[in-house]
């Protein structure tokens, strides 16, 4: 029925409009493979025999299938501190944040707030210009902050970006609202826990999925600075094995040449990448019927 | 009774602007003292102060000393990196890197949200949107593993070619490896934007203008460039301005001893310089400079867009 509709609904068009059409789908569905194609590769990739997969790539010959990549990278100590931190780190860092965004956004939506244009001016100046790599890195090491969880989690808590949206999502939310709650004598914070937030949930979801997944893929600010391996999130272990090409010793120990070693560093590269990436590609389609919210509520204003 | 005092303050004429602002705050001190404090003491302390910091890049920064008590040096940093003979090199990998990004970059995300725009099914739609916003949760690290996994000599794109070039070490592959990587991994993602500002096209016009008989391009000049222009406009503009901020994470992890001739950027340089040389005084002046340049960029696209735009900016 719907597929009939479909089908009608297309050959309305004149047939320049189909031309049009047919070539900007055959480009869409190229995108699609072209996304999907490595990632296939990798997961098939992940799970041969090494010296079968460098000799003669991948195979359908299950005989060589193996989980031994798996097994060693699971077996290493540091990936697993890696994600414990990667997760301590990230749902810390979003809760700050989003509590000190979402509370700045609110008297910023408020039209009768007064010193409002200063607070703007201020908070708007830091999108565009800062003081950069070295004054901050020096600042950080004067507080006492370096190689702290700290560091990670304060310094950029407060998204002037993510502010702005959750206020033009405020300003949305129809005054009456907040006039009702004066009149029964409500104060301010009443108001904003009991009545506003709770109609906010679309954008808080928002805000908070991005502010996670930033901080779970980041690795700048904790590669300048922790130093400590305990205290390493995932994306430096990562570091380590996918772009330095140096897994922890452990994992290829039993090796005896350097170049079995290094081959095998190489190989271990497919399953770390499946690993890490897992938790992530699981979650985000629960979070897909946000994003369309949560985006047009703030941005689309600018 | 809180708004009559307000008023009768108003009307008093000297001192009445402070009384009135004093009221304003006795009746409204939560939200200055819980609602923006934090954002305003996160923001003094870890954006302006660093500000501050800036003088490092006019003197000789010795860490023991301090800012004042270090010797000043004026422009010396500045010049020293503007007659370097590697200046033009980093400049110029930094504008090529994002200016064709932003080239590359930029409309795909829209043209893709015209053609979300035009599937009827929106299971299908929804299963599309899935696959293309996918890349986005990938980090970094890993896209960069990825990209150096499928590029090796014997990697997926060297199978498929039948080839076994090194591209990880080919100066002249490297700004295609970064732009077509980052097309791969966000333009779904930025078509979000725009395809929430189309579904706000109103579908009556749409309706109205295939009974006029409008073809596709007619359609899409009446009807939906129009619905997303402000979008794009505002889009440009925040691009633009991060052209010269363009992100260390990225570029850094692409980079190989081999092919560092057309991937040393500013801010790798500015990082290497500073946190791996200790040469923190230079490597401020160079960060400096980066961050005025972009500013300069920011404010002329704002005032260009601005005079086409009919007023209308950021």
């Amino acid at each position: 029925m719907s597929e009939r509709k479909k089908k009608s609904e297309f050959s309305k068009y004149p047939t320049q409009d189909k031309v049009i059409l047919i070539i900007g789908y055959i480009l869409l569905g190229l995108f699609l493979v072209a996304i999907i194609l490595p990632m296939v590769y990798i997961i098939l990739a992940s799970f041969i025999d090494p010296i079968t997969l460098q000799n003669k790539g991948l195979t359908f010959d299950f005989s060589k299938w193996t989980l031994t990549a798996y097994e060693r990278v699971l077996g290493n100590g540091q990936i697993w501190v890696g994600f414990k931190n990667a997760l301590i780190y990230s749902i810390l860092f979003t809760i700050i944040s989003v509590v000190v965004t979402l509370l700045a956004a609110y008297p910023m939506s408020r039209p009768d707030f007064k010193g409002k244009g200063f607070f703007n001016t201020l908070f708007v100046i830091t999108m565009f210009f800062g003081g950069g790599l070295i004054p901050t890195y020096l600042l950080i090491s004067n507080l006492g902050m370096l190689d702290t969880i700290w560091a990670i989690l304060i310094p950029g808590a407060f998204s002037v970006w993510n502010m702005i949206i959750a206020r033009t999502y405020y300003m949305g939310i129809p005054r009456d609202l907040q006039e009702a709650a004066e009149i029964d004598g409500a104060d301010e914070m009443v108001y904003f826990f009991k009545i506003l937030l709770p109609v906010c949930t679309p954008i808080i979801a928002t805000i908070s999925m991005w502010q996670f997944v930033g901080m779970w893929n980041s690795y700048f600010d904790a590669l300048i600075y922790l130093n400590s391996a305990s205290k390493q999130p995932l994306q430096l272990v990562l570091r380590a094995i996918l772009i330095q090409s140096q897994p922890e010793p452990g994992m290829v120990a039993d090796m005896q040449s350097t170049a079995e070693r290094a081959r095998l560093a190489e190989l271990l590269k497919y399953a770390t990448i499946i690993i890490s990436s897992l938790p992530l590609m699981i979650m985000y389609p629960f979070f897909q019927k946000y994003f369309d919210n949560g985006i047009m509520a703030g941005a689309v204003k600018g | 009774m809180a708004k009559a005092s307000e008023n009768n303050a108003a009307s008093v004429a000297s001192g009445s602007k402070f009384h009135n602002a004093l009221v304003y705050f006795r009746q409204h001190w939560q939200l200055y003292l819980i609602f923006i404090l934090p954002a305003f003491l996160l923001t003094i302390i870890f954006r302006y102060i660093p500000m501050g910091g800036i003088l490092i890049a006019f003197t000789e920064y010795n860490p023991i000393r301090g800012i004042l008590g270090s010797e000043w040096v004026g422009l010396a940093h500045f010049s020293r990196f503007l007659s370097s003979p590697d200046f033009m090199s980093y400049l110029m990998n930094t504008l090529k890197l994002s200016v064709f990004g932003l080239l590359w970059g930029f409309p795909i995300p829209i043209l893709l949200a015209f053609l979300l725009n035009r599937i009827l099914s929106s299971k299908i739609k929804q299963k599309i949107q899935l696959v293309l916003y996918m890349p986005n949760f990938i980090s970094v690290i890993v896209l960069c593993g990825i990209v150096r996994i499928l590029l090796s000599p014997t990697g997926m794109i060297n199978s498929l070619l039948g080839t076994n070039t090194n591209f990880m070490t080919m100066p002249s592959a490297f700004r295609t490896i970064y732009i077509a990587s980052g097309i791969w991994q966000g333009a779904g993602w930025a078509s979000i934007i725009y395809t929430a500002a189309l579904s706000n096209a109103s579908k009556e016009l749409k309706e109205a203008a295939v009974i006029d008989g409008a073809n596709i391009v007619q359609q899409i000049k009446a009807v939906e460039w129009p619905a997303i222009k402000d979008t794009v406009l505002i889009q440009f503009i925040m691009a633009v301005g991060n052209i010269m901020s363009i992100g260390f994470e990225k570029a850094y992890a692409l980079q190989t001893d081999m092919n560092i001739s057309s991937s040393e950027i500013i801010s790798t340089y500015v990082y290497k310089k500073g946190l791996l040389d200790g040469d923190y005084g230079f490597s401020t002046a160079v960060g400096l400079f980066n961050t005025v340049i972009n500013v300069i960029l920011l404010i002329t696209m704002n005032k260009i867009v601005q005079s086409m735009n009919e007023g209308k900016g950021i």
